[in-house]
């Protein structure tokens, strides 16, 4: 092992690469050009700077206090989730508020909303990779892992709500003593396909996606443990020329493999309701409503987690204003497009000339549940509107809220078409409300928690900003201002 | 292999993308053929310098696809039409329309598949040495280091010239030699 440098003896100590450091110059030179669009990274920046920054927060052991508090909370809720399926599973789904005819309750409610967000990480990693916004490079890492997590929450609910959580399996079909096989034929059956290769293929993306980085940290680690976990997970990369078109082969047909396999999850969520015959579920336009409203709550979650943490870790020069923007404008669009899937639900309500149908959409609006309803038109229409004001995208604190109503809104619309829609059909003697019990918000608020410490748990030990990604962001930047 | 055997390469290290094609072109103008090269993000352009274009990435991704939608497909139909057959609400028994959501699911899983598995086996990962790894400096290929290879298995090797080459040709700020 003990070869010396054969040749030339040059130092090779800390260098900045020639031309990634812009002179001031430069930059004011820059500036003036106004009709230039504003960098994806901001301040100087080079290869070594920016890869030092995002590799620090991972290899560095002192964490913001932020960190912690926030970690400890979730963690705690987690806590309280374990000891709600721990009583769920002793005790039965008779817990919660669930009855005949509203059986599916928050359960469903929960999962329909969870798989929904993870839909905007999907949306920012492969289809804007397919459509080459470079804005994407920097916040898809972190909105693939957010994806993880709330599939991952998502998949928990049908599976506590099977009533005998411990006989999942019998949803896969696989030969069995019974000779059975699922009814391949029901939309419930699509379900369990359509989540779990969802769930498996965005592992896959991510991973894939994180091998050149963990490289990084690999070769950048102080501490010999550290060295060998992220060597592990490296699995022996080391960037040659013919790893690298392999790699961006295989990714972009992911990302090809990725696009309608997100479109097709949340259709097929819909299909649960739409091949049903209950009124207010019956109807066409679920799929790409649905695939819309998904979109909306994702990408409200995404701001949600990366503008408190952008501060927390000051990644400013990363995930800039302009990424901020454009992600309030994606939400806005989907937002809009949610809103016309509200008006024709009340249209195909009219047009269909059938009495409960069209009862459905009134008691929706002045039935027992109506405070509910308008306060999801609020919080999911009416205030979203603020985002057509660029100082509204552009200020950190405004839009946090803007899209904290939106994910509110989001889960109230999913109550909405759940109970609202279950609890009054053909049959008035069989009307019952639902009322949610405390096991069901400690189910809800206990799948947050999860979700929000599996978030914590990831920035703290990989890399939340594609590195190399925006490695070739700057490459890019700097081949066009030169 | 001209009793060159103990040697893996020589290696050439640059300080940015620009430099490395630089030094690739001059080495094919050199008549070097068996090239590698390191960098920490793909570098534009590097393939067809290097004369290795197109993956085997696409063959497999169609061929996971094709596998996994024809499974999905025939475990349905085998499944509800042949080995039980099951009525449901008098549909043929190939109720085709109805099979496609989960033959879609299962196309997706299969193309997903083989396109990490073709990243594990065209790649050679995972894999816990190479040579590369025990030049000094190397460590610096996933920040900002960029490195040129000329394996020992190139026709024109001869380790003095190959280091001479990167010395005076290139603009290299270290040329190692790669032992087996």
């Amino acid at each position: 092992m003990g070869r010396k440098p054969a040749g030339l003896a040059l130092s090779t100590g800390h260098r900045m690469i020639p031309g990634t450091a812009q002179s001031k110059e430069e930059t004011r030179a820059r500036a003036e050009r106004a009709e230039e669009p504003p960098r994806l990274v901001q301040g100087v920046a080079t290869f070594r700077s920016i890869t030092e920054q995002i590799s620090g927060i991972v290899l560095n052991r002192r964490h913001p206090r932020s960190w912690w508090i926030g970690f400890g909370l979730a963690f705690l809720l987690t806590m309280g989730l374990f000891y709600a399926i721990s009583v769920l599973l002793a005790v039965g789904v008779g817990i919660w508020g669930i009855n005949i005819p509203v059986a599916w309750g928050f359960a469903i409610t929960n999962f329909v909303w969870w798989i929904g967000i993870g839909h905007a990480g999907t949306l920012i990693s492969a289809i804007l990779l397919l459509l080459l916004q470079k804005w994407r490079n920097s916040i898809n890492r972190l909105a693939e892992a957010m994806t993880l997590f709330a599939v991952a929450c998502a998949g928990m609910f049908p599976l506590l709500h099977l009533g005998r959580p411990w006989a999942f399996f019998w949803l896969l079909p696989y030969p069995n003593g019974m000779e059975l096989w699922p009814q391949f034929r029901s939309a419930l059956v699509w379900d369990v396909f359509a989540v779990s290769t969802y769930l498996t293929v965005s592992i896959f993306f991510w991973y894939t996606g994180l091998v050149p980085d963990v490289a990084t940290l690999r070769d950048r680690a102080k501490n010999r443990f550290t060295r060998l976990i992220f060597g592990f997970m490296a699995l022996g990369w080391r960037g040659s020329a013919k790893h690298w078109r392999n790699y961006e082969s295989a990714y972009l047909l992911m990302a090809g493999l990725s696009t309608p396999l997100v479109l097709s999850v949340h259709s097929v969520v819909s299909f649960d309701f739409a091949t049903a015959i209950v009124p207010g579920w019956h109807s066409t336009i679920f799929p790409p409503y649905f695939v819309a409203g998904a979109v909306y709550s994702g990408f409200a979650m995404v701001l949600n987690i990366i503008i408190p943490l952008r501060k927390w870790y000051r990644l400013e020069n990363v995930v800039t204003e302009q990424h901020l923007d454009h992600m309030a404008k994606v939400m806005l669009a989907t937002g809009l497009l949610l809103a016309y899937g509200y008006i024709f639900e009340i249209f195909f309500a009219w047009y269909s000339g059938d009495p409960t149908e069209q009862y459905s959409v009134v008691n929706r609006a002045t039935g027992p549940y109506a405070p509910l309803f308008w306060l999801l038109l609020l919080v999911n229409v009416v205030l979203p509107q603020s985002l057509w004001w660029r100082s509204v995208r552009t200020r950190p604190v405004l839009l946090f809220f803007a899209a904290l109503s939106v994910n509110v809104g989001m889960w109230m619309e999913r109550f909405v078409i759940v109970v609202v829609s279950l609890n009054r059909d053909y049959l008035p003697s069989s009307w019952r409300m639902f009322t949610p019990t405390g096991w069901d918000w400690l189910t809800l608020v206990g799948s947050l928690g999860l979700f929000f410490a599996l978030v914590f748990l990831f920035v703290r030990f990989l890399p939340m900003v594609t590195m190399f990604e925006v490695r070739d962001l700057l490459a890019k930047e700097k081949g066009k201002s030169s | 292999m001209k009793g060159f055997s103990g040697i893996y390469g020589v290696m050439g290290e640059f300080n940015s993308e620009g430099a490395l094609r630089e030094a690739a072109r001059s080495a094919r103008e050199h008549r070097y053929e068996q090239l590698d090269a390191f960098s920490p993000l793909p570098v534009e352009g590097l393939d067809e310098i290097l004369g290795r274009t197109g993956s085997w990435a696409p063959a497999w991704v169609l061929t996971g696809g094709v596998i996994g939608g024809l499974t999905g497909y025939f475990l349905q139909f085998w499944g509800v039409g042949i080995n039980y057959p099951f009525n449901v609400g008098g549909r043929p028994l190939d109720s085709w329309p109805l099979f496609i959501p989960i033959t879609f699911e299962l196309t997706i899983l299969g193309g997903a598949v083989a396109a990490v598995l073709s990243l594990f086996v065209l790649n050679g990962l995972p894999q816990l040495h190479h040579p590369v790894f025990a030049v000094p400096g190397f460590e610096r290929v996933t920040t900002d280091a960029f490195f040129l290879c000329i394996l020992s298995t190139d026709p024109g090797f001869d380790p003095l010239l190959v280091r001479r080459f990167f010395m005076q040709e290139t603009g290299a700020v270290a040329v190692t030699e790669m032992r087996r």
